[in-house]
């Protein structure tokens, strides 16, 4: 099927639109600091997935016995919190729901952005105006109210943190796709296969969707990002998953009563921490534009 | 120009009125509906009919929202569950406090953020640029509730130069009258988009930098310094300025965090109480205010740039 796509398609007059992939490759690792963030994110992954193998604590049952340890006391390299949690074992529980929840997050609103996005870009016309105020109108209401809403109404759960954050954030990549179709859609060829008999279906699916893959991934890294800072903030303001599950905002915002008596170890690590995987996918991100972006900049 | 005036104000109502829409969903998608949320869980089927049937709430659904824009244009955005007082009063006796804070965070943001952009853009790519670019990323990567628990941290806790707390005062006098208070708040507000806003800063003045008048400016002998402060400088604000219409709901997410840190008395801090009480009549009142800053807010922004720039209007929609 491929193959017949690609000889009904006039390639001639198009350059390539991507790079060889080792090209692109050689230009992401170009981008020091976006390798410094694949290399964090790699890091934090096997901190928070792998370390509570080799580390082990117990992250469900309370220990008022041992509340409150300063870092390097009875084997609690970073203390205790006040219920008597292993701080470091702590951070890799935290860990997983904030990784799991911005990952899934951000892969969701990308889905959904660039379907939207794919099809009112592509149709054009009434139907697109009226799904770009859509967008329009989600974008008014800023996600973080809209996630505590939500958090009033719904006990927050890991599952209905990914969907609501999902829901909530697919606005901008809805944005940049459709800016994509648009200018994809009058291109040979679109034109050929509609031409040929092909349906819009297929044009949207074989050809728009795939050539905004550049954008998707760039935009997916950010969304990423995005999606633990949100979760962070939710977490902080009380609304997030509920104990005994965890994630790194959480863990300051139970933390802040006690750093303000000089406890800070329940606060600096798990902000070092935040602060240390949004750069980095930031950094990523970055990275990626360099990589599809070849052609602005060197033609 | 009018025409495009015109335009954009209809697409804005619409985008408004999509929100009501949505808000109004929200209303009733809460569990078992309004009736719950005011009756409270124990209130029995019979309860809820009689009060379904007072309120409307049996009749069909488009015809709800009807009646529900009409108290909307009548300014009734309904009674809190908890606070015993109209939402609309809580607003209106909360939102300029907000406003006070909100806009002395942005004015130091700018003041730090200008300055610091242009110098960026007028070094470009040498060690103070990247030092700044990189640091910029970092800050823009951290919560602002870590800054503002850092600041408490120094300045509060550690050499106890200012209160913890925002002032707490009724009236928006009490609060002016402590302005000691209100240093951590504002501060912790502005970090949160200096960031953002030294980006915008640096990328306006490269652009304007690459125009063919500061070519004919230093061809005719006019020197660095002029060219940057009066020429490019002067061109730069524009972007700069009417960015800020855009930034309308990332400044109240800011004061949402903010508030709720330093116990300040605006409207973040009572939406952070209504959804800890889950007082849906003040959670939705507050959303659908802040909904309507944001769309005017892009559209003075969208109308700024058309009347500074002739060729948007002609691109744009």
């Amino acid at each position: 099927m491929t193959t017949m796509t690609q000889v009904a398609v006039p390639t001639g007059a198009e350059p390539p639109v991507r790079p060889r992939r080792g090209q692109a490759w050689r230009r992401f690792t170009g981008n020091r600091l976006a390798v410094a963030g694949l290399v964090v994110v790699a890091l934090l992954f096997l901190f928070s997935f792998v370390g509570p193998l080799v580390y082990q604590t117990d992250q469900v049952h309370t220990d008022l016995a041992s509340a409150n340890l300063r870092p390097g006391t009875d084997g609690h390299p970073l203390g205790t919190d006040d219920v008597g949690y292993d701080v470091l074992g702590r951070l890799m529980v935290g860990g997983q729901t904030s990784l799991i929840i911005g990952m899934a997050a951000g892969v969701l609103a990308t889905v959904i952005g660039t379907a939207w996005g794919a099809v009112a870009g592509y149709v054009g016309g009434r139907m697109d105006a009226v799904m770009m105020r859509v967008v329009d109108a989600g974008i008014a209401i800023p996600a973080l109210f809209l996630l505590l809403v939500a958090s009033a109404i719904y006990t927050p759960s890991v599952p209905m943190m990914i969907v609501v954050l999902g829901l909530v954030s697919w606005l901008v990549p809805a944005r940049l796709v459709r800016a994509e179709a648009m200018s994809l859609k009058t291109r040979d060829y679109v034109l050929t296969l509609r031409a040929i008999g092909g349906s819009h279906r297929r044009a949207i699916v074989r050809h728009i969707v795939p050539n905004t893959v550049g954008t998707m991934m760039v935009n997916a890294t950010f969304q990423v990002a995005d999606a633990i800072l949100l979760v962070a903030y939710v977490s902080f303001l009380g609304m997030g998953v509920q104990q005994p599950a965890t994630d790194w905002g959480a863990m300051l915002s139970k933390g802040v009563t006690y750093a303000y008596s000089g406890a800070w170890w329940l606060i600096v690590p798990a902000g070092l921490l935040i602060v240390l995987v949004v750069a980095s996918f930031n950094f990523i991100g970055d990275g990626l534009r360099d990589m599809f972006e070849v052609r602005g900049k060197n033609r | 120009m009018t025409r495009y005036l015109v335009r954009r104000v209809l697409q804005a109502v619409v985008v408004i009125l999509i929100v009501t829409v949505i808000v109004f969903v929200l209303l009733h998608a809460l569990p078992g509906g309004p009736a719950r949320g005011v009756l409270g869980q124990q209130a029995t089927p019979e309860q809820i009919a009689a009060f379904n049937a007072a309120q409307g709430l049996d009749q069909p659904i488009w015809v709800q929202y009807w009646h529900y824009l009409g108290r909307l244009f009548s300014g009734d955005l309904g009674t809190s569950y908890t606070l015993n007082a109209q939402v609309s009063d809580l607003l209106a006796a909360r939102l300029p406090k907000t406003l006070v804070l909100t806009l002395a965070s942005t004015l130091l943001a700018l003041v730090i953020a200008i300055p610091l952009g242009i110098r960026q853009a007028a070094r470009r790519n040498g060690a103070f640029d990247y030092a700044a670019t990189a640091l910029a990323i970092i800050v823009y990567s951290t919560p602002v509730f870590f800054l503002g628990l850092l600041l408490i941290m120094a300045f509060a806790q550690g050499i106890p130069l200012f209160p913890a707390q925002a002032p707490q005062g009724d009236s928006l006098g009490d609060i002016l009258g402590e302005p000691r208070g209100l240093v951590l708040p504002v501060v912790t507000g502005a970090l949160a988009t200096i960031a953002a806003f030294s980006r915008y800063m640096r990328s306006a003045t490269l652009d304007n930098l690459a125009e063919d008048y500061v070519r004919t400016a230093r061809a005719k002998g006019t020197g660095e310094r002029a060219v940057l402060l009066r020429h490019v400088t002067r061109n730069s604000l524009v972007p700069v300025i009417t960015m800020l219409g855009y930034f309308v709901p990332v400044m109240f997410g800011g004061s949402l965090v903010v508030e709720s840190m330093f116990n300040y008395p605006g409207i973040g801090f009572l939406f952070w109480n209504a959804a800890q009480t889950s007082d849906f009549p003040v959670l939705l009142g507050v959303v659908l205010v802040i909904a309507i800053a944001t769309v005017v807010g892009s559209l003075l922004a969208d109308v700024a740039q058309a009347l500074v720039d002739p060729r948007v209007r002609s691109v744009a929609l």
